[in-house]
């Protein structure tokens, strides 16, 4: 089965954080990157730079920010091939932003007929 | 009776169905279908040799017989290749292997709600009805069906594995399955005593299946010792606590089952919470009580679990081996204030240290918390008692 492990970040996690501390965090999201089982993935750059759109009317609507106003932000996410939910579990609690006071979301993709 | 041999074999032919299909409903139908056609042949042509084998033959070709007839269907259970299986040879089923383990770990894995792992293990494992379980949890049954479907539909598109966890991941996983069953005794302790009983036949399924686990034969040994003790908890409705209890309406055999199997966990060196709360409950049992001997359990038992509810129990046992004002020093460091029983509690050690006025306080908060009938009254005869 495919599974989208959706990462959820907080994004004041790293205030303060020093250059190395900063590359042993992005050298574990690569672990779980090269995990033979990952097959894509993600990282987007932070929130600041969301600008959403909706249509209404025919009319497209433009507006600065993120859909969703919450304390958690989208920050990336990785698909991942796995046979049941207990892998894409156990994937998902290798990734950093899950013990930083964010989450993880693991939805499976909907399997087109073959 | 036709009926006591469903109810036994059900979970046993629906899980080994659903490792066959990899879907709980298709499994779920073709094991009714075939329990339907049992119920039909049996009594006229004689119970076959191997009931478990029968039925699972015939539900497993008749849900072939369907995915073969609907395309759609097949398609969505990517597990089964349906032009591969076979239909099932009457040799074959005398090696159906038990599955009822893998089935339990998928009902009460913790991608579930918890009400849903309930439902799910009683529906499944239990062989309850979608209207049985309703009732029982008093819900309406299109609540309950659609509780069931919603789960059935998570376990099957989530990719919840139908298997026995691996090592690094069992205790958590039984914890839950454990956690599962005590749930459902205890709805079964309020007064439905139908769930009380189907809990002691889960745990027992579970002791079976595995005999090795100290912590499964502390949870059937715990229910067992409280089960013993259900007839005189009250009498004529009225709320009776341990102390006053007429022992003679305790089931001695129930009592020395639950012994014995609380002896062969210790045996196995279990000292988890439920092995702890089986040896405190057996100890209850006893008379004299050894209070002091219980304190020193609930000592061990809040240190693995850091539970508030847990260190209040162990201040009632603090109280009961005559320290009453230690045991409120302990009671009032607890941060419990919504716990009817943080009040009830604290009244009752208030009322025998004779601080009648705040234990008037206590018992009327408590008695604001309380939505048991029997329990209201027996706080109300304690609040007119002072």
């Amino acid at each position: 089965m495919q599974y989208a492990l959706l990462i959820y970040v907080d994004p004041t996690a790293q205030d303060g954080w020093n250059d190395e501390e900063r590359r042993a965090l992005t050298a574990e999201y690569l672990a779980v990157r090269d995990d033979a089982r990952v097959t894509g993935g993600g990282h987007l750059q932070p929130v600041h730079t969301a600008t959403t759109i909706r249509v209404q009317d025919g009319e497209t609507l433009v507006t600065d920010g993120p859909f969703a106003d919450t304390k958690e932000v989208f920050g990336g996410y990785y698909l991942f091939d796995a046979d049941d939910l207990d892998a894409a579990i156990e994937v998902a609690s290798r990734i950093p932003a899950a013990r930083m006071g964010g989450g993880v979301e693991i939805r499976p993709l909907v399997q087109l007929p073959r | 009776m036709i009926e006591d041999v469903f109810r036994d074999q059900w979970g046993r032919v629906l899980a080994s169905l659903i490792g066959f299909l990899g879907d709980v409903d298709l499994a779920e139908e073709a094991a009714q279908e075939a329990f339907a056609t049992a119920a039909e042949r049996w009594p006229r042509d004689g119970e076959p040799g191997n009931p478990v084998g029968w039925l699972v033959r015939t539900a497993r070709n008749k849900a072939l017989d369907r995915l073969r007839r609907e395309k759609n269907l097949a398609a969505k259970l990517r597990q089964l290749d349906v032009r591969e299986a076979v239909e099932m040879e009457l040799d074959a089923v005398a090696t159906i292997p038990d599955e009822r383990l893998e089935l339990v770990f998928t009902c009460c894995h913790p991608a579930l709600a918890t009400e849903a792992q309930v439902a799910l293990t009683l529906r499944t494992l239990g062989g309850l009805t979608t209207d049985e379980i309703a009732r029982a949890f008093l819900v309406a049954p299109e609540t309950m069906k659609r509780r069931l479907s919603r789960a059935k539909a998570k376990i099957r598109d989530a990719g919840i594995p139908f298997a026995v966890p691996p090592d690094h991941l069992l205790p958590d996983r039984l914890a839950a399955v454990l956690a599962v069953v005590y749930l459902i005794f205890n709805e079964g302790y309020r007064g439905r005593v139908d769930l009380a009983a189907e809990a002691i036949r889960l745990g027992g399924v579970l002791e079976q299946l595995m005999p090795d686990e100290p912590e499964v034969k502390g949870l059937l040994a715990l229910m067992q010792c409280h089960h013993a003790r259900r007839k005189a908890r009250f009498t004529g409705g009225e709320l009776v606590l341990l102390d006053d209890q007429d022992r003679s309406l305790w089931e001695a055999d129930r009592i020395s089952a639950g012994r014995a199997l609380l002896d062969r966990a210790l045996a196995l060196g279990g000292r988890g919470p439920y092995v702890l709360q089986a040896a405190i409950v057996s100890l209850q049992c006893a008379d004299p009580v050894d209070w002091p001997q219980i304190v020193l359990l609930y000592d061990e038992l809040a240190r693995l679990t850091r539970s508030a509810v847990v260190e209040l129990n162990r201040a009632v046992a603090i109280a009961q081996s005559g320290s009453p004002s230690e045991a409120l020093r302990v009671v009032d460091a607890l941060d419990l204030d919504g716990y009817q029983y943080f009040h009830s509690t604290r009244a009752e050690l208030l009322r025998r240290l004779g601080r009648d006025t705040e234990a008037r306080a206590a018992y009327t908060r408590a008695l604001e918390l309380t939505t048991d009938a029997a329990e209201r009254r027996f706080l109300e005869r304690r609040l007119t008692e002072l």
